[in-house]
């Protein structure tokens, strides 16, 4: 690292400093509601400046930045196809498009380093190197494998999301994995004790390939419950791969920027999971769902139904409702028409609130995103514990296309896959009117007992459809 | 072992930054609520597309048509991930403000 003195360095380090303290403070805002949108802002800003002044100020050997047109055109293809899509993104598809951006950080991270091996190769075989134990050798293959698994990943994430990609589980893929993993580490190693030659890169395309089938397999057997943590978990090796690029050319900006996200990152996937109550571990092995038939005796158990009208009655006169809604409302699009219904039911006197489950939705505070895009106000959003602790004064719970986040099972059932995880207790309330529009199970296919709680009535149907019917019924009385 | 502590005084700086960092990023969102969970694994999401940083410095020093065909689809990426990120991020916290102006016109 020669320190030679010019303007143009400075003010391009001065930039990178700039735009890290941006990133800390953003990140920092970011986590608190009042300030988080002014926080991305912040980010964003120190995004701009870090770019702006690479392009202008940032020299290699001397050499300034070359092809600006080229880089230019691509940053403004890339801008156009990145805030088209992102406007355009329905809310409920949103994690889906969080887990492609992410994937495309990894393959740019993978891709450098399939540029920058073969110049390193080149360099340490004219120095006369025996072998490449060197930093650049570490970051090269580091960024290659982390990014290729984050961006392979993260695409069968999306593909998941999107229900375009079913759950492919089998035990061998675990053990099929676990030495995959192994084997592309030895690799790491093996292709730093290499003696570097000029041209003979074939060694990183194999690896990259490895990389990238990696990442397949990784997600793979991954349940769709689960995806949210994986591209959290994803997002936060993306940051890494990025830190290795910062590593690679001794630029702050990215280092700084790329090992926050990494660790905040791996933080986030944490409180994900503990607020499904799981461990990291039991996500990635993949305990949920599928062969969980345990406590299910579907022998003499009575579902009963309610009619429109009956339903219409009960909700009108009740004095306290809680709204209970699931990814199910999103997916029927039906958010508007539940605050419809909210509002006739306050013009009636009916005291109106919505329960939210803390992973109610794809993604955590994915529904009050959701909601908020409805209009629905802020203070109408009442979190878990605080409506359980509210929900036996309750008349009426209505449980909007939810299931596994109202299942009793959690807290009664040792067997069941989901035992032990928060759930709201819909069943402490007078009456339960669940709409659904099918007795299938939820996302973490399991049998949900509330179903047939003495206190439950079904309204089957598409929640939109029937919402609409419900208001209707309610206007007329 | 002499290795490896030539390794750490060849690149104590960057060792420095990255220890920092991993507690700086622990410290700075270890208080947030559920309802942000989501924007800000977006809002992350966005600022580890600094990575086109480097996209753009490989790009600029491409020589061989190879480098610069890769080099311009590293830096079309890192642009997706980056304005991506950002505006998606701001799109879903755009929805929490709306709130705020619902709460003061009442």
């Amino acid at each position: 690292m020669e320190h030679i003195f010019s303007t143009e360095i400075s003010i391009l380090e001065i930039s990178y400093l700039f735009a890290s303290i941006l990133f800390i403070l953003g990140l920092k805002k970011l986590s608190h509601p009042e300030t988080a949108r002014a926080g991305n802002l912040w980010a964003a800003a120190g995004m701009i400046a870090a770019i702006v002044f690479t392009i202008l100020f940032h020299k290699k050997d001397g050499q300034p930045i070359g092809n600006i047109i080229w880089i230019v055109v691509a940053i403004a293809i890339g801008s156009v196809i990145g805030w088209y899509s992102s406007k355009k993104v329905k809310m409920t598809a949103m994690p889906q498009m969080v887990s492609i951006f992410n994937g495309m950080g990894g393959a740019c991270a993978a891709l450098i380093s399939l540029m920058e091996f073969p110049k390193m190769q080149t360099m340490f075989a004219a120095a006369g190197a025996t072998n490449m134990f060197n930093g650049e050798a570490i970051a090269i293959l580091l960024a290659l494998m982390i990014g290729g698994v984050s961006f392979a990943g993260s695409m069968i994430a999306f593909g998941k999301l999107d229900g375009r990609i079913g759950n492919f589980k089998s035990p061998i893929l675990r053990i099929v994995n676990l030495s995959f993993l192994v084997l592309l580490l030895i690799a790491v190693v093996f292709i730093m004790t290499l003696q570097p030659v000029a041209g003979n890169n074939m060694i990183i395309y194999l690896f990259a390939i490895a990389a990238l089938i990696y990442g397949v397999t990784f997600v793979m057997p991954i349940g769709g419950a689960d995806m949210p943590v994986v591209i959290s978990l994803l997002n936060s090796f993306t940051g890494v791969a990025a830190a290795m690029g910062g590593f690679l050319y001794n630029n702050q900006a990215m280092l700084t920027g790329g090992i926050l996200v990494g660790s905040s990152g791996t933080i986030l996937t944490i409180l994900m999971c503990k607020a499904m109550n799981r461990s990291l571990l039991n996500v990635i092995i993949g305990a949920f769902g599928g062969n969980a038939e345990s406590s299910v005796q579907s022998g003499d158990k009575n579902v009963k139904e309610i009619s429109l009208s009956d339903a219409a009655i009960l909700l009108s006169y009740s004095q306290k409702v809680y709204i209970i809604p699931g990814y199910g409302l999103a997916v029927a699009q039906a958010q508007h028409l539940c605050h419809e219904l909210d509002n006739l039911l306050e013009s009636k006197g009916v005291e109106v609130k919505y329960g939210i489950h803390p992973v109610a939705g794809r993604m955590p505070g994915h529904m009050n995103v959701l909601l908020a895009e409805a209009d629905v106000p802020y203070e109408k959003l009442v979190e878990m514990d605080d409506v359980n602790n509210d929900i036996s004064n309750t008349d009426v719970v209505i449980v909007i296309g939810a299931n596994d986040v109202v299942n009793p099972a959690a807290e009664t059932d040792p067997s069941s896959p989901i035992f032990g995880m928060p759930v709201i207790k819909a069943w402490d309330a007078k009456n339960i009117i669940v709409m659904k529009r099918s007795m299938a199970k939820g996302y973490a296919a399991i049998e949900n007992n509330l179903f047939y709680h003495a206190k439950n009535r079904m309204l089957f149907g598409d929640a939109k459809a029937t919402l609409q019917k419900l208001i209707a019924e309610i206007k007329s009385i | 072992m002499e290795e490896i502590l030539k390794f750490f005084l060849e690149y104590k700086e960057a060792i420095f930054i990255i220890i920092l960092s991993i507690f700086l990023g622990i410290e700075v969102i270890s208080h947030v609520p559920a309802v942000l969970h989501t924007p800000l694994m977006s809002g992350s999401n966005a600022i580890h597309g600094v990575v086109i940083i480097g996209a753009i410095i490989v790009m600029g020093h491409a020589t061989d048509t190879l480098s610069l065909v890769l080099g311009f689809i590293a830096v079309i990426l890192g642009t997706l991930n980056v304005v991506g990120g950002f505006v998606v991020t701001d799109r879903m916290l755009e929805m929490f403000k709306k709130k705020k102006t619902n709460k003061n016109n009442k």
